[in-house]
């Protein structure tokens, strides 16, 4: 049974273990009251309810595990923090979803619809670990290039650049090769 | 004089340019020198957080180290997300000792965490404690302004400290020194729909919609906010909204940081009033 003093490190279950490790959460005391998913913003373009997500990674099978890591929902969660303020058991569900997210993108089990989504992120740590800084400009064309999602947004770049909110020259810091450098820090660790 | 270390964060210096030269322009009227801190970098933003936890930590790390050993010992993060980026670093830091040291290894460089983040409203507010809002020669009086803190400026406790996270209150005493009104409403702290702008743009439209027409059922005749992200998916997706039949109709976005500035008298331009996607200059001439 499931309750306050379920934690025992020996027997949690891998995905639980390595949420409880990254953020000293420990999803055995999630009581399924259900107010995470009542608040969730997102969960309207959810395919898992963010409380069946913490339900899933207290059964922590191998079929739960698999389900938990493919599933749309981790890469719809727009980090809100609504969950984590209201969640009774303060269980942080929001660092929950980013734990299973790093997993899910690590072991490469997200699911292709998401692809967009990975591609942004991608696209993103990709420009700030070449520049240092994130621009636009060379943020929009790696996305492009990496989601092949050519046309959206076209119509907005020149009013964004004849409003200064979008440069061709990329926003370098001085210090750009030192954050790349922390980058294959990280990565070598297994943290990013 | 006084100062205070400044972050400007990716977005000021493009998307959310607005945000940079209104805080820059009421900085130097309240004599604030804000010194940037020499050499920083992107805080990681979403990106980080969602695909790597050592590397989310990493990031904001090595800002708090540079401050730290430029001897600053107060940093101003204006944008939302790099604020709580920043903070949410150092009180995890703070928790966590081992883990200073880990970062330490990992970027080469020391930090005793002793550097405070301030956040945009914490800053503007303590402008107008010290004497700004004796400088607002040009009031916008009796314009109805719902107040919009969105998600990171209002939730995580230890994160945003000293306001309600389900009833934040923080930008009311601005918003009225500026001689708004504030009109009470339900949206204020609900999701723009964030980082998702390209990667899932119908979210963030059915998302900010809703913000909008909640705020104009109010009565609102514009929305502030302190949040790049959510200026940016609320005044630039307007026209997708109508596009996707939404709303109709166009609801000007200001920063808080802008409607001070204009309070105060300083050209529209100067901060950045023109660069709206949804007319704000008309706001400028509307003061009764």
């Amino acid at each position: 049974m499931l309750g306050e003093n379920a934690v025992n490190v020996a027997q949690t279950p891998t995905l639980a273990r390595s949420i409880l490790e990254a953020t000293g959460v420990d999803v055995a005391r999630c009581y399924q009251c259900g107010k995470c998913t009542a608040g969730c913003p997102m969960a309207r373009f959810m395919d898992l309810m963010p409380h069946q997500i913490m339900r899933l990674v207290q059964i922590g099978n191998a079929a739960a595990e698999e389900k938990l890591l493919a599933c749309a929902a981790l890469w719809s969660c727009a980090g809100c923090l609504t969950c984590t303020q209201r969640c009774p058991k303060d269980l942080d569900p929001a660092a929950v979803m980013d734990v299973l997210r790093q997993i899910s993108y690590d072991r490469s089990k997200t699911s292709p619809e998401q692809k967009k989504v990975l591609a942004f992120h991608r696209a993103f740590l990709k420009t700030v670990e070449s520049d240092g800084r994130m621009s636009e400009f060379s943020l929009v064309r790696r996305y492009k290039m990496a989601s092949r999602d050519f046309m959206s947004d076209v119509a907005l770049a020149p009013a964004m650049f004849a409003r200064g909110k979008l440069k061709f020259a990329a926003h370098k810091s001085p210090g750009r090769k030192e954050v790349g450098k922390i980058f294959a820090a990280c990565r070598k660790r297994g943290g990013a | 004089m006084k100062s205070i270390g400044y972050y400007p964060g990716c977005a000021l210096a493009c998307s959310g340019i607005e945000l940079d030269l209104s805080i820059r322009e009421l900085s130097r009227l309240a004599e604030v020198e804000l010194c940037e801190v020499a050499d920083w970098n992107c805080c990681g933003a979403s990106s980080a957080h969602s695909t790597g936890h050592d590397l989310a930590v990493a990031l904001p790390y090595r800002v708090l180290a540079l401050a730290e050993a430029q001897g600053l010992t107060e940093v101003l993060a204006p944008c939302a997300s790099c604020f709580s980026r920043l903070k949410g670093t150092l009180v995890r830091l703070r928790r966590n000792p081992e883990m200073l040291e880990k970062m330490a290894g990992l970027t080469g460089r020391p930090c005793r965490n002793s550097v405070a983040v301030v956040n945009v409203l914490e800053y503007l507010n303590r402008l107008l404690k010290d004497g700004l809002a004796g400088k607002f020669t040009a009031p916008l009086k009796g314009v109805k302004v719902a107040a919009y803190y969105g998600c990171l400026l209002s939730r995580g406790e230890d994160i945003v400290e000293g306001d309600d996270a389900e009833n934040p209150t923080g930008m009311e005493a601005a918003i009225r020194a500026a001689g708004c009104e504030v009109v009470p409403w339900n949206f204020a702290t609900e999701c723009c729909g964030g980082a998702f702008s390209l990667a899932k743009p119908e979210a963030v439209v059915e998302l900010s919609a809703a913000i909008l027409g909640d705020a104009e059922q109010a009565g609102a005749q514009m929305i502030v906010t302190g949040c790049p992200m959510c200026h940016s998916n609320l005044d630039m997706r307007q026209r997708a909204m109508s596009a996707a039949g939404r709303r109709t109709g166009s609801m000007p976005i200001l920063y808080l940081s802008e409607l001070l500035g204009l309070a105060a008298g300083i050209a529209p331009k100067a901060i950045g009033l023109d660069r709206h996607f949804t007319d704000a200059m008309s706001v400028a001439g509307r003061s009764a």
